[in-house]
């Protein structure tokens, strides 16, 4: 069985010989002229604006914890599922409630909205902007258009 | 030294080492960068003890999940990269005394213990014998860990939530 | 693998010599390089491939010029060596890396997501001799190996320090974790049914014939299944239409955007690995893996060993195709509908799919 766990260990190490080998040899062939705007970070070609390492918005974090407590759901379920066959009705019904009190978790989250994330508002934003080149156009008697829903 | 042996000692070092990055690192990310590493030994060494399955959840659910998450929660936290890690009042000979009282407890246990020694046999796979022992004998923790799992789930949403608003 | 090493120490004095943990070590370090090599060539064909799929699709007919002097390779005609050209051309170019890019770990990412596409081909079933490492809990551990890919993704966009970058990896990261879960759970509905997570015991339980791929039991709880698997997958390799994070018209290249040369290339080749990856997974799980779709018929012909890692390729290739089809036809999701998608409605269908398919086998 060991072997069986040697062989992706070898591979991710064969991998990233495999990967710095060529990394190696591109630097040996490739020129290197480094400029301050070559080397500037790269903002549509202005001249980049403070650091791009900001706050982050909560709905990222909530996610991955929402898929962490999920994970661990799935760990739990694959033993099962690899004797189900064996155990019949007593182990179904066991999981079910298992997998029942877990969905009442995922229906709260659904229900208070975490796994909402900001729906765009159509042509809010330049209505406010810019009321009277809405005018116009003649758009303000064009309805915004109504929201998308899979 | 055998090919096991050599395997168990590249893991352990590794585990080690990166444990030792992700406590002396001044930056969060390479701190998480270092634990990565660490779960990922561990996670090694499980294998050579025979445990298949616990060596593909720790690799599932701490390096896909909470490596993750924690990277995530790093860049929630405000302004993080111009942290400095060190806090203003050291207490270093407190601190020292604490932590060599620690250490000389768990060499302590680490000698007076008596393990139980299983001779390395044929390793089995282990994963129809966990899902039978969690479906008999084990039944109500397994239930127990829904509960637990749910409780965390609203906890975390509802504190996400408040923080938002 | 092991009886691989066996019948050679067995039938050879000069293999004999060597210890059985020797031989497989050079086994698997040879098979390593052989994986990491067709990683890069699959990269190869199938950007050529994509490059004129999308291009007949739109009445063009895409990369046509490149050619060699070579004779015989010079018939073939139609751009061939577009991508080999594109290829020297990365190798060539000079490694960008930006003043405000933390170096050391610009320099991992790759790294992490290329080794890891590699580490889950260790357990692909080509044939039923033909499987590097036929381990217990293989289909586990290939939602392990890849869920290294998320660190790799926001490593990368972090560590470019890039506006564009950090915002692609993050969203790439919340989508890659956003779909492992159904994909997690529809790999259970299998699992299930086989009572086994090694590839070949699944794979062996679909033999004899097209109607007895996983695909079409249980119907429709396992098409749906299927269908679920297929979307996250898609999702988890940022393809279109769920390539958001690297939305070109709106953030430029997502997490790649400030890596040039060879380490961009290495993220194309991961890509390109990993669709091969995902259809080589899909058909060992769902289409009947090696097998052949004809099962007794022409007399058994095509069950002959010979052809289990042709029809695996096949099938691969298959699902590689569909998933370029729908880059070319889908337009993209915003990032609500994607999220809409997973939670509420791949998810909740998982769950059902799991409860159908435990009652039906109790029934």
């Amino acid at each position: 069985m060991l072997l069986h766990f040697a062989a992706p260990f070898i591979f991710v190490i064969v991998a990233a010989a495999f990967i710095a080998l060529n990394l190696l040899i591109s630097r040996l062939l490739q020129p290197r002229v480094p400029s301050a705007g070559k080397t500037t970070t790269y903002e549509c070609g202005e001249i980049p604006i403070g650091s791009s390492w900001v706050q982050f918005n909560i709905r990222f974090y909530v996610i991955t914890l929402i898929f962490v407590i999920f994970d661990v759901e799935i760990v739990f379920l694959l033993p099962w599922a690899v004797v189900f066959k064996d155990l019949g009705w007593f182990a179904f019904v066991e999981v079910v409630i298992f997998i029942t009190i877990l969905l009442v978790g995922l229906a709260y989250a659904w229900r208070k909205g975490d796994l909402e994330w900001d729906k765009p508002e159509t042509g809010k934003f330049a209505r406010e902007a810019a009321p009277q080149l809405f005018e116009e156009v003649g758009m303000e008697t064009r309805k915004p258009v109504q929201e998308v829903t899979l | 030294m055998n090919y096991f042996d050599l395997t168990f000692y590249v893991f352990a070092i590794g585990a080690v080492v990166s444990a030792g990055m992700m406590v002396f690192s001044r930056n969060l990310i390479y701190c998480a960068v270092g634990l990565l590493f660490a779960l990922a030994s561990v996670a090694g060494i499980y294998v050579l003890l025979g445990a298949d399955f616990l060596a593909a959840t720790q690799l599932m659910v701490y390096v896909g999940g909470i490596v993750a998450l924690l990277l995530f929660g790093i860049m929630l936290s405000v302004k993080f990269t111009g942290v400095e890690l060190r806090t203003g009042t050291l207490q270093m000979l407190p601190g020292l005394m604490i932590a060599a009282g620690l250490f000389l407890l768990l060499v302590r246990m680490v000698f007076r213990t008596e393990w139980a020694v299983n001779q390395p046999g044929e390793m089995l796979p282990t994963t129809s014998t966990i899902g039978k022992r969690i479906m008999t004998d084990l039944l109500i923790p397994f239930e127990i860990a829904s509960i637990l799992l749910l409780v965390a789930l609203i906890g975390a949403a509802y504190m996400a939530r408040r923080e938002r608003t | 693998m092991e009886a691989l090493i066996q019948a050679l120490q067995s039938q050879s004095a000069f293999f004999s010599q060597f210890s059985e943990s020797l031989l497989a070590l050079i086994f698997f370090v040879l098979f390593g390089l052989l994986f990491a090599t067709v990683a890069a060539v699959c990269a190869l064909v199938f950007v050529y491939l994509e490059r004129k799929v999308s291009a007949h699709m739109q009445d063009r007919l895409g990369p046509m010029e490149v050619n060699t002097e070579i004779p015989v390779l010079k018939k073939i005609g139609h751009g061939w060596a577009q991508t080999l050209a594109d290829a020297f051309k990365l190798l060539l170019k000079e490694d960008i890396i930006p003043d405000a890019a933390d170096r050391r770990l610009h320099l991992i990412a790759p790294f992490i997501l290329f080794a890891a596409v590699i580490a889950a081909f260790a357990v692909m079933p080509f044939g039923e001799k033909l499987v590097v490492s036929d381990m217990n809990i293989g289909v586990f551990f290939v939602l392990a190996i890849t869920s290294f890919s998320v660190i790799g993704v926001i490593l990368a966009g972090w560590a470019s320090n890039n506006k564009w970058s950090l915002l692609g990896g993050m969203r790439s990261a919340a989508q890659i974790v956003s779909y492992e879960i159904p994909n997690g759970l529809v790999v259970l509905v299998i699992v299930m049914q086989v009572g086994s997570m090694r590839f070949n015991d699944i794979v062996i339980a679909q033999s004899g014939g097209i109607l007895n791929w996983h695909v079409f039991q249980f119907f429709p709880l396992n098409l749906i299944a299927f269908i679920i698997a297929f979307l996250a997958t898609l999702a988890e390799a940022n393809r279109a239409p769920f390539d958001l994070p690297e939305a070109e018209s709106e953030l430029t290249a997502g997490f790649a955007t400030e890596y040039s040369g060879f380490k961009w290339a290495i993220f194309y080749l991961s890509e390109y690995a990993n669709m091969f990856l995902i259809g080589i997974f899909l058909s060992a799980l769902f289409l009947g893996g090696w097998t052949s779709p004809f099962g007794s018929l022409f007399g058994g012909f095509f069950d002959q060993p010979g052809w289990q890692p042709i029809w695996i390729i096949l099938k691969a290739v298959a699902i590689v195709f569909l998933q370029m089809w729908l880059r070319w036809t889908l337009p993209r999701l915003r990032v609500d509908q994607l999220m809409y998608t997973s939670w509420k409605v791949l998810t909740p269908f998982a769950f059902v799919a799991i409860f159908g398919v435990g009652l039906w086998m109790l029934l």
